[in-house]
């Protein structure tokens, strides 16, 4: 078993909406794998499945091979999308109560609470209200909580809502620090940069269904439409431009740069040859920019979820 | 895993720490004992004020009726007219005028009288007035039959009825107020609690909404352990509050009293005073001993663990409820419209219990009621003192169990679906639809 959580065609109702519709996926261990999806495509109901807070009306979860039972709730951390802290209570107090649910030891909570508030510079906030620190601090504290008993499984819903550039730097080091140390990851965002940043595997849920799965290289291979930009330099612009139209297909340019005489999009037939077009531009022309088109996850997204 | 110890930590350690929850202990008994103690100070003033009745008869009947007593002198106005003595009670400031015209017999003097004041005289006023001008004609058409005083004072008796059941146990009178007074403080006791303290279990439900920290917990405890916990939290901080409350307030009272000689127990009203008069015929003394007798009458331990029992039960089933109503919505304003099922049957068990378990706690009404799970509480805490079978109290506790566990199952499902719903206000019908889920 590779896959530390298999999650086999697991379809949820609610009353007549159909929240989930035979949604399988499977998270190998050690990775770091984007849950992707349109605003009520019903990522939030998967994660909540995972959680155990609902129960799937139909299908099976397995984690680690077994089935989700509740001791299970140690192994995985969970950070929502909608998420705070009981505003009036000590940071210090709420942080081992939390930990505490998890199944830590008091002692024990309170010696790795001094390791991350350590780490991350906190700790003279222990007997401060939560009402009294910021929004990012909070999620910071939030975020400790999250990873504090060592779970196996880390579930962060738009981990870095909230944050500065710099905090959300942090963060992002952390997360992959965690990675690193064994723990996998699941990665819910809009924020498609860092899912391009972060993920290994991507899955994309839209209306209740499954749409795209795999990892993050192949689904780009299979996007990529052997498109390649390319910026000439010539002083005979028309002569060269009707040449290449002659021969390829010229889209208009989508990249910027300094400039170029010729800026075009140039898509390739499957059985000709970067090559090919390269030798045949530099024939003609000054070869200054020659990029493959390589689709954005971000790109991914909008076409598949249009797609469907 | 069972983190139920925990969470009832946490809730208790909250609400106890909580500044407006210390500030409210502390203070209610001291304004409670403050208000009393104005009071009380108010009446005596009122007491010592002096009030002059101002009496005009033409018929002469009345001769020697009107006595002076603490707080009310009479003058006699005999010899005036009406007009000349209405002039007069103005000038003095007189309390008002009794005014009895000319009657050809005594049948007639009943439509002469009138009382003339500045302000509408006090209800009781008029009453003693009546009473005593009643007396006074019942008396002389009595002596105009040949009836002499003697005799009409030799013809008053006192009953009092002693009563015995069928076992020997004997009760009087006084009994039956001692037991009205023990199942009703019982009652009101329970009634109070669960409106302090359910309410509050409603607003701790919905903090842990409104600051978005439900998800976190609950992907760490079950909703329904996260539930009880609450209202197990929330219960041991409202026993809290109530001792301390009643030490405080005992306390309080006695210091109260000592300082100020302010006698507590004294703080008359004309009613009262009536009473008192009344008691005096009886005998302070015999009335202290029946009281005692009376207490001691009482099922004391039946009492005691009926009370114990039915107090839990009954604050159980209800805070479920109120916990369940905190889920299902947002904010504390939307709540209104679900409070109001909660209410009616708890104040419906409170009349219920007030008036007919006074009137006959072991007629129909009282005993139905006193089986009804939501109203059953109340009722039959206030019908336990006049001695309700074992298998009554036995059945209906039963029943209330039965209904507990129905209401924690019932408001698990609203829990467990209302704490992920965020910013709609819903309806019957989508609660309805939650149970589904």
């Amino acid at each position: 078993m590779n896959d530390l959580l298999v999650a086999d065609s697991v379809s949820k109702n609610f009353g007549n909406f159909r929240a989930l519709n035979k949604v399988s996926i499977a998270v190998p261990k050690g990775s770091i794998f984007g849950l992707l999806g349109p605003n009520g495509a019903g990522k939030t109901t998967l994660i909540r499945i995972i959680n155990q807070i609902t129960m799937p009306d139909e299908g099976t979860v397995l984690l680690d091979g077994q089935k989700l039972k509740p001791e299970h709730i140690r192994d995985i951390g969970y950070l929502p999308e909608e998420r705070g802290l009981y505003k009036s209570m000590k940071v210090g107090e709420q942080c081992l109560y939390l930990a505490q649910l998890k199944g830590l030891s008091k002692s024990e909570a309170k010696s790795r609470l001094k390791y991350w508030f350590d780490k991350l510079e906190i700790g003279d906030w222990w007997n401060k209200k939560i009402q009294e620190l910021s929004k990012g601090q909070a999620q910071k504290i939030q975020f400790v909580v999250t990873v504090l008993h060592k779970p196996k499984l880390l579930i962060f819903d738009e981990p870095f809502s909230g944050f500065d550039p710099i905090n959300a730097n942090l963060i992002k080091d952390e997360i992959l620090q965690l990675r690193d140390e064994g723990a996998t990851v699941i990665f819910s965002t809009h924020r498609m940069e860092s899912v391009e940043e972060l993920c290994d595997h991507i899955a994309l849920i839209h209306k209740s269904n499954k749409v795209l799965d795999g990892k993050l290289n192949d689904i780009k291979r299979e996007y990529k439409t052997n498109t390649f930009e390319v910026g000439l330099e010539s002083l005979n612009k028309e002569k060269v431009l009707s040449e290449i139209q002659n021969t390829f297909e010229v889209l208009p340019a989508t990249f910027r740069n300094l400039n170029d005489d010729i800026k075009l999009n140039v898509k390739i037939e499957d059985n000709t040859s970067p090559n090919d077009l390269l030798s045949f531009l530099t024939s003609k022309a000054e070869v200054h920019h020659f990029v493959e088109v390589i689709p954005s996850a971000n790109d991914i997204f909008i076409q598949t979820v249009k797609n469907n | 895993m069972n983190h139920l110890p925990l969470i009832i930590k946490r809730e208790y350690l909250t609400k106890v720490k909580n500044k407006s929850f210390i500030v409210m202990t502390f203070l209610s008994p001291l304004i409670m004992i403050a208000l009393i103690a104005v009071v009380a100070y108010l009446s005596q003033l009122n007491n010592d004020k002096q009030r002059t009745i101002s009496v005009l008869d033409e018929t002469g009947y009345l001769k020697g009726v009107f006595q002076d007593t603490d707080n009310t002198s009479y003058t006699n106005l005999n010899g005036l007219n009406l007009d000349d003595a209405i002039a007069l009670v103005k000038e003095k400031e007189d309390y008002g005028l009794l005014y009895v015209s000319h009657a050809d017999s005594i049948d007639a003097v009943s439509d002469n009288v009138r009382f003339y004041s500045q302000e509408s005289p006090s209800l009781t006023i008029i009453s003693v007035l009546e009473r005593k001008i009643e007396k006074r004609l019942r008396e002389m058409k009595l002596q105009k039959d040949g009836v002499t005083l003697d005799q009409i004072e030799a013809s008053k008796t006192s009953i009092n009825i002693t009563q015995e059941s069928f076992d020997g146990e004997k009760s009087s009178k006084i009994d039956n107020v001692v037991k009205l007074a023990f199942g009703g403080i019982a009652g009101y006791l329970l009634f109070m609690f669960i409106i302090i303290y359910g309410n509050m279990i409603m607003r701790s439900v919905i903090e842990e909404k409104t600051s978005r920290i439900i998800e976190v917990i609950i992907s760490s405890v079950k909703p329904i352990q996260l539930m009880m916990g609450k209202i197990i939290g929330t219960s041991l901080a409202g026993v809290t509050q109530f001792i301390i409350w009643t030490i405080l307030g005992g306390v309080l009272m006695f210091v109260v009293s000592l300082i100020f000689g302010i006698d507590m127990g004294q703080i008359q009203t004309p009613q009262q005073e009536m009473m008192n008069q009344a008691m005096q015929a009886e005998g302070a003394q015999a009335i202290a001993e029946n009281l005692i007798i009376a207490i001691s009458n009482l099922p004391i331990l039946n009492l005691v663990i009926a009370f114990v029992f039915f107090f839990i039960g009954g604050y159980l089933l209800y805070s479920s409820l109120y916990a369940a109503i905190g889920a299902a919505v947002d904010n504390e304003t939307d709540t209104q419209q679900f409070m109001l099922p909660i209410l009616m049957p708890l104040i419906l068990a409170v009349y219920v219990g007030v008036f007919t378990v006074i009137e006959d706690p072991h007629g129909t009404v009282s005993t139905v009621f006193s089986f009804i799970p939501f109203t059953s509480p109340v009722v039959m805490l206030m019908r336990i003192p006049f001695g309700v079978p074992l298998w009554q109290q036995g059945l209906s506790l039963l029943l209330l169990i039965g209904a507990f566990v129905l209401a924690v199952w019932f408001a698990a499902k609203i829990y467990r679906v209302g704490i992920l719903m965020y910013g709609k206000k819903p309806t019957y019908k989508e609660i309805f639809k939650w149970l589904k889920y």
